[in-house]
C-alpha cells in the first residue's frame, strides 16, 4: 500500500518543482550568496547592524523595483527612474532648506511632482506610441539636467530633523526594555503569522477544489521557512535599534504591489496586455490608459525612492540618482521578468534586489574595488537571464 | 510540343491534414496557365512545392522543368533554374528605392561595392520592359500597389524568369491596373515566357488564359482548354465547387424572431491609406435568433467590416449607423461596442485572440473581468467557477483551467474564444471564421454552440470562407465583394454556384 502512494507522490513533486524550479532558485540563490558572504565577511552580513544597513541602502532600489515591474511585464522599460529620484530629491531639499516648508507638505508635493512626471512620460509612450526607452531615454537627459539646475550645481543640506526619521528613524519602543527591541520581535511574530495564516487559508481553499498542486512537504517546509527568516530577522533587528521606518513603508508597499499584481483587474490587465497587447485592446481593454497609469505610478515610486534617499544622506547631490535605473531594471530581471513582456512577479523583483543588495554589501565588506564589484553584478545578470533563456528552450 | 513545366503525382501532407493529394499540373512553352479553386483548396500549397518552400523531400511526387526532373531544396534553387514567384503579399522592402528593390540580394557590386550607375541603368531597362513609368531612384512606399507588382515583375525578369508564378495578382489592383498587367502577361507569352495565373477572378482567366486547371480539396479535378471555345463561367464554377454536402451540420431550432440588429450606409476607410475606401456603403439586419452569414473571397472586405463596427478596430472616417431594438448605439471604442452588447470573435485567435502565455482560466475572463470581481479585486473562486463552467459546456478538451493556451489544439483554443466572448453576454455576436484551420469534429461541435447561441435568442453574424459551411448554419447569406454588399439570399434558396455567380457578376459591373 504504502509503496503505491509513494509511487504516485515522487512523480508528483518531480513535476512540481520543475514546473516551478525558477521561483525556487531565485530564492536558494538569495540564500546561497547570503551564506556565502557569512562565511567569506567572517559573520559580518548577519550583525544585526549590517543588516539594518542592507535594508536602508536598498529601500530605494526594492522600491522603484515594483513599479518597474509593472512596466516590464506591460511590456516597456523605464529609464529614468534614477534622474527622476535625484531630480526629485533635489526639489525636496530647495522647499525645504532654502523656502523653508514643512517636510509634510514637501513630500506630499513631491510625490504628486513625480507622479505628473510619470504621466508625462506615460503620456507618450500611451498615446503617441514613441517607444518607452526613447521617452525615458529623453526624460534620464531633462531630470539630470533639472536636477542641477535646481540645486545650482552646489549640495543642498542639511533637512530638518523630522524629514531625516524618514530614513534615520526607527519605530519606537513601547516596551522599553533596554537592549532589545520587543517590539519589533512582536510585529515580526505578528506579521509571520499572518503570512502564516493566508497561506494556509489559501490551500485549505484549493483543497476543497481539488486544486492544492503543490506537495505537503514543500508546502510545510516552504511555511517553515518563512517563518525561520521572518523571526530570524526580527530578532536580529530587535538586538540592534528596531524596525527602520522605511522597512516598514518598503514591507508595506510590497504587500500592496503583490496584492495588485495578483489580485485586482488592474494587475490581471497589465499581464494580459503584456502578454498580447492586441488581445487585450480587442477584449474592451482600454490598453493606453493602462499604459499611462502604470507610469503614473512608477514615477510616484521614483519620487519615493528620491525623497528616502536624500533622507538618507541629510542632504541632495546633483549626483544622488546616478545609475540607479540600472541596478532597478537588473533586479527585474534577475528576478525573471521577461524583455517580451508579459512574464514577472513582484516578489521576483523584489529578491533580484536584494541578490544585487546584498553583493554590493558584502563586496563592500570584503573590500572588492568598485570597478570588479560592476563586473562581478553585470556578470550575475548575465548569468540569470541566461539560465533562464536556457531552460525555457530545453523545456 | 514537350512541356516546361510538369508536375506528377504530388501529395503534400501536413500533420493531420493532407493539403494535396495526387495533383498533376502541366504547362506548355508560351503558355498562360490559370489555376482556380476554392480558398483553402490548394493553390498556394501547390506554388510553394513548385518554388521550393516545402524542399525535396517533404512530398512525394515529381517535378520537370525544361524536360529535367527537378530537386529544389530552396527558393533560390528555383529561382535559378528561371522559376520565380511572386507572392500575394508583396516581398518589398517599403522604404528602399525601386531600383535597389530590384538589384536586393544580387547586387550589381565588386568586392561588395555597389555600382549604383550600372543598377540605375538596368532598372531603367527594366521599368521600360514592364511599362513602368517611374524612376528607378522612387521609393516603394510612394507608388501604388498596381506599381509595386510591375516592380515585382522587373525584379522577376532580372534574374532571367522563364516561367512566372502570380499568386492572386489583381486582388488588390484597380480595373485599369489589372487590364495593364494582364496585357503585360500577354506580352511575355509572346516573347516565350510561361505564366501561372492563381486567381478568383474568372472573367480575368476566360480573358487571358490559354488553359485552366481546376483544384479542389487538393486534387486535380479538371484540365480545361479555353482555346476550343467550350470553357465558360458556368463550367468552371461547376468544376471549382462540385461537393457533394453530407450531413456535416448539426440540425437547427432557433426560431428567428424581429430584427434587432441593424447597420445602415457603413463606410470605412482604409488606417492608412486615407484615400482608398475598404466598405462601401454596407447595410444589413439580423434578426433575433438568426444566424446570418457573410460570403465572400479573401479580401472581400468582410473582416474589416467586422472590426470596424466592433469599436472601430479597423479603418479611419467611419460613417454610418448602428441600432440595436432600433435605438441607435455607440460603437466607436471597443469598450463602448461590448457595453451596447457587441463580441467579434477574431479569425486570427494566435495574434487577437488570446493571451497564449496565459492559461485557459485568464483568457476566458479577460473580457469581462468586471462580474468576477468586487472594487477591482479579482475573487478567484468565482472566476475558476466561471472558467470550470465553460470547460464543460463547450468540452473544452484540456488538463485543467490551468492549462496555458498555447498548448492547446486549434479547435479547443477557438473554443476558449468563444468562452470569452460569451461570458461577456453580448446580444449580438460576429464570428470572424470561427472555424479555420481545425478539424471536421471540432467543426461540428463549433456548429452546435453556434446554433445554441440563436436558440438562446442572441443574433449572430458569422463570416467564412467556405461556402459550405455558411450554406450548412445559416439562415441568410449575404454576398460581400471588394467592399459591398452584392447579393442577400435565403440559405434555403442559395447554392455556391449562386453565390459565386454573385461575386463574378459584381467584377464586371
Amino acid at each position: 500500500m504504502s509503496d503505491v502512494t509513494t509511487a504516485q507522490d515522487r512523480p508528483d513533486m518531480v513535476r512540481f518543482i520543475k514546473a516551478n524550479i525558477r521561483d525556487y532558485a531565485l530564492l536558494l540563490s538569495l540564500l546561497a550568496i547570503m551564506i556565502f558572504f557569512q562565511f567569506t565577511t567572517g559573520g559580518t552580513l548577519f550583525k544585526p547592524v549590517n543588516m539594518t544597513n542592507l535594508i536602508l541602502q536598498n529601500s530605494y532600489i526594492v522600491i522603484m523595483a515594483l513599479g518597474m515591474l509593472l512596466i516590464i511585464v506591460a511590456g516597456h522599460i523605464d529609464l529614468s527612474v534614477g534622474s527622476v529620484s535625484g531630480f526629485v530629491g533635489a526639489v525636496a531639499a530647495v522647499m525645504m532648506v532654502n523656502w523653508k516648508l514643512d517636510p509634510l507638505t514637501t513630500s506630499v508635493a513631491c510625490l504628486a511632482l513625480g507622479a505628473v512626471i510619470g504621466g508625462a512620460q506615460g503620456y507618450f509612450v500611451a498615446y503617441y506610441k514613441i517607444p518607452a526607452f526613447i521617452v525615458t531615454l529623453a526624460g534620464m537627459l531633462v531630470f539630470k539636467g533639472l536636477a542641477l539646475t535646481v540645486l545650482g550645481g552646489a549640495s543642498v543640506g542639511p533637512f530638518p530633523p523630522s524629514f531625516q526619521l524618514l530614513s534615520s528613524g526607527f519605530i519606537p519602543d513601547v516596551f522599553g526594555i533596554s537592549g532589545f527591541n520587543l517590539l519589533a520581535l512582536v510585529i515580526g511574530a505578528i506579521v509571520t503569522g499572518v503570512i502564516v495564516f493566508f497561506n494556509f487559508k489559501e490551500r485549505r481553499n484549493q483543497q476543497e477544489h481539488g486544486l492544492a498542486e503543490e506537495p505537503d512537504v514543500i508546502f510545510y517546509g516552504r511555511n517553515l521557512l518563512v517563518a525561520v527568516a521572518f523571526l530570524g530577522f526580527a530578532i536580529l533587528m530587535a538586538s540592534y535599534k528596531g524596525l527602520p521606518n522605511v522597512l516598514v513603508v518598503m514591507f508595506a508597499l510590497i504587500a500592496l504591489f503583490v496584492f495588485i499584481t495578483t489580485r485586482t483587474t488592474f494587475g490581471r490587465r497589465v499581464y494580459a496586455m503584456g502578454g498580447n497587447e492586441k488581445a487585450a485592446k480587442l477584449s474592451g481593454i482600454d490598453t493606453e490608459r493602462m499604459t499611462f497609469m502604470i507610469f503614473v505610478i512608477m514615477g510616484a515610486l521614483a519620487a519615493l525612492a528620491g525623497l528616502i534617499f536624500a533622507a538618507r544622506l541629510n542632504v541632495a547631490t546633483p549626483k544622488a540618482g546616478l545609475g540607479f535605473e540600472l541596478e532597478v531594471i537588473a533586479a527585474c530581471f534577475i528576478g525573471g521578468a521577461a524583455v517580451t513582456g508579459g512574464v514577472g512577479k513582484i516578489i521576483g523583483a523584489v529578491i533580484g534586489a536584494f541578490i544585487i543588495g546584498v553583493m554590493n554589501n558584502g563586496m563592500s565588506i570584503l573590500g572588492v574595488g568598485i570597478d570588479w564589484q560592476q563586473v562581478i553584478k553585470g556578470a550575475v545578470l548575465m548569468l540569470a537571464v541566461f539560465l533562464d533563456v536556457y531552460y525555457k528552450n530545453k523545456g | 510540343m514537350q512541356p516546361i513545366l510538369e508536375m506528377r503525382g504530388i501529395t503534400k501532407t501536413f500533420p493531420g491534414v493532407k493539403a494535396l493529394t495526387d495533383v498533376n499540373l502541366s504547362v506548355m512553352p508560351a503558355e498562360i496557365h490559370a489555376v482556380v479553386g476554392e480558398n483553402g483548396a490548394g493553390k498556394s500549397t501547390l506554388m510553394k512545392v513548385l518554388s521550393g518552400v516545402y524542399p525535396h523531400g517533404t512530398y512525394d511526387g515529381q517535378i520537370f522543368f525544361e524536360g529535367v526532373e527537378r530537386k529544389f531544396a530552396t527558393i533560390k534553387d528555383s529561382e535559378d533554374t528561371g522559376v520565380i514567384i511572386i507572392h500575394q503579399e508583396l516581398a518589398l522592402v517599403p522604404l528602399l528605392s525601386i531600383a535597389e528593390n530590384i538589384f536586393l540580394g544580387h547586387e550589381t557590386a565588386t568586392r561588395g561595392v555597389i555600382d549604383w550607375f550600372e543598377a540605375f541603368k538596368r532598372t531603367q531597362g527594366l521599368l521600360k520592359k514592364v511599362g513602368l513609368k517611374e524612376h528607378p531612384n522612387t521609393l516603394i512606399t510612394n507608388i501604388g500597389t498596381g506599381k509595386q507588382q510591375l516592380v515585382e515583375i522587373a525584379k522577376a525578369l532580372n534574374k532571367s524568369v522563364k516561367l512566372l508564378i502570380l499568386d492572386e495578382p489583381t486582388s488588390s489592383l484597380n480595373e485599369t491596373d489589372s487590364n495593364a498587367l494582364l496585357t503585360l502577361l500577354q506580352e511575355f507569352k509572346s516573347q516565350g515566357i510561361s505564366s501561372v495565373l492563381i486567381t478568383h477572378k474568372l472573367n480575368e482567366v476566360m480573358k487571358v488564359a490559354d488553359r485552366i486547371t481546376v483544384i479542389r480539396d487538393g486534387r486535380t479535378v479538371d484540365t480545361l482548354d479555353v482555346t476550343t471555345g467550350e470553357v465558360n463561367e458556368d463550367r468552371i464554377i461547376k468544376a471549382m465547387v462540385g461537393r457533394e454536402l453530407t450531413d456535416r451540420y448539426p440540425p437547427r431550432h432557433a426560431k428567428v424572431l424581429d430584427t434587432i440588429f441593424e447597420v445602415k450606409n457603413w463606410n470605412v476607410f482604409h488606417p492608412l491609406h486615407a484615400e482608398r475606401q475598404m466598405i462601401k456603403n454596407v447595410s444589413f439586419e439580423v434578426k433575433k435568433g438568426e444566424v446570418v452569414g457573410i460570403a465572400g473571397l479573401m479580401g472581400a472586405g468582410r473582416t474589416e467590416l467586422a472590426m470596424s463596427i466592433f469599436g472601430g478596430a479597423y479603418g479611419q472616417k467611419i460613417t454610418g449607423e448602428v441600432r440595436l431594438h432600433g435605438k441607435a448605439i455607440d460603437v466607436s471604442t471597443i469598450p463602448k461596442a461590448m457595453d451596447a452588447g457587441l463580441a467579434y470573435a477574431t479569425e486570427d485567435r494566435k495574434t487577437f485572440g488570446l493571451v497564449l502565455i496565459d492559461h485557459i482560466k485568464h483568457n476566458v475572463t479577460l473580457a469581462n473581468l468586471e462580474s468576477v470581481s468586487a472594487r477591482g479585486v479579482i475573487d478567484d473562486l468565482h472566476e475558476l467557477t466561471v472558467a470550470n463552467k465553460y470547460r464543460k459546456d463547450l468540452a473544452i478538451r484540456c488538463s485543467g483551467v490551468f492549462q496555458t493556451t498555447v498548448n492547446l489544439s486549434g479547435g479547443n483554443q477557438q473554443k476558449v474564444v468563444l468562452s470569452k466572448w460569451l461570458f461577456s453576454g453580448p446580444e449580438v455576436l460576429i464570428l470572424d471564421e470561427p472555424t479555420r484551420g481545425i478539424d471536421v469534429g471540432a467543426k461540428y461541435e463549433i456548429y452546435g454552440i453556434i446554433n445554441k447561441l440563436a436558440e438562446e435568442g442572441k443574433a449572430v453574424i458569422v463570416i467564412s470562407s467556405e461556402m459550405p459551411e455558411l450554406l450548412g448554419i445559416s439562415d441568410r447569406i449575404y454576398v460581400m465583394n471588394d467592399g459591398r454588399f452584392v447579393a442577400e439570399m435565403p440559405s434555403k434558396e442559395a447554392t455556391q454556384e449562386k453565390i459565386m455567380r454573385a461575386i463574378m457578376k459584381s467584377w464586371e459591373s
